[in-house]
C-alpha cells in the first residue's frame, strides 16, 4: 500500500544543479554548451527541444552516463564525478524510451533490481517490487510474466516501478511516454503526476513535445539547437511571454488558449442551470441538462424535441466537457461553455455533481479583469 | 547385425572414449570462447584480430594438428591430450565469432539500462549481456559440440579414435559391419547431444520461447 511505502522513504528529495557545464564529444560538436540550470528539489523539471539540442545529453550528464567536458553537476551537494559511478546511479531512478526492461527476467525481478544491487535478500526484495507494482497500478497477477507479454503502456509502469524501486531521491525520465500511444501516454502522465504528489522526487524529465512538457513541469527548460538553454521559467510564463521568437514558434500554436490552463478561476461566476432528473416531466423549450439521482449530468435535452413528454435517456444530445469549480482552470471554464450545446457549461463539485454554469463571456471577463493573478493550476 | 552382437562390449568401450574425447573440449572451448569474445566485441580492431585468428585455426588441418601439438605440449604422440587439445581449438575458433556476434546483439538500450540501475561492468556482464545471448550462443555451441564428436574419428590415426578406430580397423580387416556401425553410433552420439543442448536452451531461457510466440502472433 502506498501509506506502507510512503515509510520507508529514507532520503528527502534533492536539488541538481548545473553548473558552467559543457559537453563537446570527441568529434568536436557541442552537446550542451555551458549549461547554467538549477532543478528544484521535489518538482518536475522538464527539459524540451527539438533534436540535437543537448537536452538527453545534460539529462545523462546527471547519472553520470556521459562525462561533462568542463563544468560540475552537483546532486544534492555532491559533485557527480567524485565517487563510484555505479554508486551513484543506484541512487537516481532511470526511466528510457520503450522501457528498456531485461526481457530475460519476469517483471517482478525487473523491478527488483536495484534492490538486490544494493545487497537486500531476495525475498524482501521481491515484496518491495510487489509493493511497487501496486503503487503504479500493475495487477499482481503480472508479476511472474515477462517483458515481452506485456502492453506498451504497462511496460513503461514497470520501467516506473523499477526506476522507484530503492527509493531514490532523484527520477531521471528519457522520453519515457514517447513510444505509446497518445490515449495511453495521456493516462501514463496523469498517472506520473498523481505518484509526484505522493512521493515529491526531484524529477528531471525529458521530452520532445511541448505540449507534454507544459502538462508535467513545474518548470520548463527550452533548449535549442547547438546545446544552449533558451527559457527556463514556469510553464505558464513559457505560455505568456517567451523569451524570444525561438521559444514563440516552438512553443507553438494556440499558446495563448493553452495558457489559460494555468490561470486559476477566482472571480468566475458560477450561473443557475436548468435540470431534470430522468423520469420527470422533460422542458417544452429551451435546451436543459439531464441529471441521474445523484445530480451527476447525463447529457443534454432539446425542449424542442422533447415537446414535454418523459424524460428517457435516448433523445440525449452528449454533453460537453465538464468544469471542476475546485480544481479546473480558466481553460475548463471555457472549454465548458463552448462545448456545451446549450452554449452553458456545466460547472461540477468534486465529486462529479451539478452546482451550475459558466458561460464564455464570463470567462473572458475574468481574464480582462483586472487584478488577475497567475497561478500554476492543473487542468 | 551377427559383428554387432557378438561386439557389444567394444562397441560400448569405444563409444565412452569417444564422449571422453569429444565433450570436455566443448565445455572447455566454451569457457575460453565467452572471454575471448567479450575481448572482441569490445574493440573494431579486436574483433577483426580475434575472429581472423579463429578462423584461421579452424583451417588448420585436424590431422596435421594433432602431429603438431606434440612437441608444442611437450607430450607423446600417442596422448589422448592431443585430441583433446586439438579439438578445444576448434570449438574456440567456431565460438569466438559467435560469442562475440550474440554479446553485439544485445541492445543497446537494455545494456545502457543496466548501466544506469547501477550494475558495475562485470556484474553487468554475467547478470544482464551473458543471459541475453545465452541463445545464439547455444546455437553455435550446437554446431561446436557435432563438430566435435565427428572430429574426434580422425583421432584413430593417432589411435585415439574413439568409434574412428572401428572405421580403420574394420577397413583393414574388411569388416564392413564394424564400419557401419560406428556410423550409426557417431551418428546417434552426435543427434542426442544436440538434442541436450536444445533442451538445455530452453530450460535456461523461458522468456526467449515466450517473445518469439508473442512475436508469432502478432
Amino acid at each position: 500500500m502506498a501509506g506502507e511505502w510512503l515509510s520507508v522513504k529514507t532520503e528527502v528529495a534533492r536539488v541538481i544543479e548545473f553548473r558552467g557545464v559543457t559537453k563537446r564529444f570527441s568529434d568536436g560538436t557541442v552537446a550542451v554548451d555551458d549549461l547554467e540550470l538549477v532543478a528544484q528539489a521535489g518538482q518536475i523539471t522538464v527539459f524540451v527541444g527539438p533534436s540535437g539540442c543537448g537536452k538527453t545529453t545534460s539529462l545523462r550528464m546527471v547519472n553520470r552516463m556521459i562525462e561533462p567536458t568542463s563544468g560540475t553537476v552537483i546532486v544534492g551537494d555532491r559533485d557527480v564525478m567524485s565517487g563510484d559511478p555505479a554508486q551513484l546511479r543506484r541512487g537516481i531512478g532511470y526511466v528510457i524510451q520503450q522501457a528498456g526492461l531485461f526481457p530475460h527476467r519476469t517483471v517482478l525481478d525487473n523491478i527488483a533490481t536495484v534492490p538486490l544491487l544494493v545487497g537486500r535478500p531476495r525475498r524482501r526484495a521481491r515484496e518491495r517490487a510487489a509493493e511497487l507494482m501496486d503503487l503504479v497500478g500493475l495487477a499482481p497477477e503480472l508479476a511472474p510474466r515477462y517483458p515481452a507479454q506485456l502492453s506498451g503502456g504497462q511496460q513503461q509502469r514497470v520501467g516506473v516501478a523499477r526506476a522507484l524501486a530503492a527509493d531514490p531521491p532523484v527520477l531521471l525520465m528519457d522520453e519515457p511516454f514517447s513510444a505509446v500511444d497518445p490515449v495511453v501516454r495521456e493516462s501514463l502522465q496523469d498517472e506520473l503526476l498523481r505518484l509526484q504528489s505522493e512521493l515529491g522526487k526531484t524529477i528531471v524529465f525529458v521530452t520532445h513535445d511541448i505540449d507534454e512538457a507544459i502538462k508535467l513541469g513545474d518548470r520548463v527548460a527550452v533548449f535549442r539547437t547547438g546545446g544552449t538553454l533558451a527559457q527556463y521559467d514556469e510553464p505558464g510564463v513559457l505560455l505568456s511571454r517567451p523569451a524570444d521568437s525561438f521559444v514563440a514558434h516552438f512553443v507553438g500554436r494556440d499558446r495563448g488558449y493553452r495558457r489559460l490552463g494555468f490561470l486559476s478561476c477566482r472571480g468566475l461566476p458560477i450561473g443557475e442551470l436548468a435540470t431534470v432528473a430522468v423520469g420527470a416531466q422533460g422542458p417544452s423549450q429551451g435546451w436543459v441538462l439531464v441529471v441521474d439521482g445523484e445530480r451527476r449530468p447525463l447529457g443534454w435535452l432539446d425542449g424542442n424535441t422533447a415537446r414535454g413528454r418523459t424524460v428517457g435517456t435516448l433523445d440525449l444530445v452528449p454533453g460537453g466537457s465538464l468544469y471542476d469549480t475546485g480544481a479546473g482552470s480558466l481553460r475548463s471554464a471555457l472549454d465548458a461553455a463552448l462545448s456545451a450545446p446549450s452554449g452553458q457549461g456545466v460547472a461540477v463539485d468534486g465529486d462529479g455533481r451539478v452546482v451550475g454554469s459558466v458561460c464564455a463571456d464570463d470567462v473572458l471577463r475574468v481574464l480582462t479583469g483586472e487584478g488577475h493573478h497567475e497561478a500554476t493550476v492543473r487542468s | 547385425m551377427t559383428w554387432v552382437l557378438g561386439n557389444l562390449d567394444v562397441i560400448r568401450e569405444r563409444t565412452l572414449e569417444h564422449l571422453v574425447l569429444a565433450l570436455p573440449p566443448v565445455l572447455l572451448g566454451l569457457v575460453i570462447a565467452i572471454p575471448l569474445g567479450w575481448l572482441a566485441n569490445r574493440t573494431g580492431a579486436g574483433r577483426a584480430i580475434l575472429t581472423n585468428v579463429a578462423g584461421l585455426a579452424y583451417t588448420i588441418p585436424s590431422l596435421a594438428l594433432f602431429v603438431l601439438l606434440p612437441p608444442l605440449l611437450g607430450t607423446g604422440i600417442l596422448d589422448s591430450r592431443n585430441v583433446i587439445v586439438a579439438l578445444t581449438v576448434y570449438t574456440v575458433a567456431l565460438l569466438v565469432r559467435t560469442v562475440a556476434d550474440a554479446l553485439g546483439a544485445v541492445p543497446t538500450v537494455i545494456v545502457d539500462a543496466a548501466t544506469a540501475m547501477g550494475y558495475p561492468p562485470a556484474r553487468r556482464f554475467v547478470a544482464v549481456e551473458l543471459p541475453m545471448a545465452v541463445p545464439v550462443i547455444l546455437a553455435g555451441l550446437r554446431v561446436a559440440a557435432v563438430s566435435s564428436i565427428s572430429l574426434v574419428t580422425v583421432g584413430s590415426v593417432i589411435g585415439f579414435g574413439g568409434l574412428g578406430r572401428m572405421f580403420t580397423d574394420g577397413f583393414q580387416r574388411s569388416i564392413p559391419a564394424e564400419i557401419i556401425a560406428g556410423i550409426v553410433v557417431v551418428l546417434v552420439i552426435a543427434l542426442v547431444v544436440d538434442g541436450l543442448i536444445l533442451a538445455l536452451g530452453r530450460v535456461l531461457t523461458p522468456w526467449n520461447r515466450i517473445g518469439q510466440a508473442a512475436g508469432r502472433g502478432t
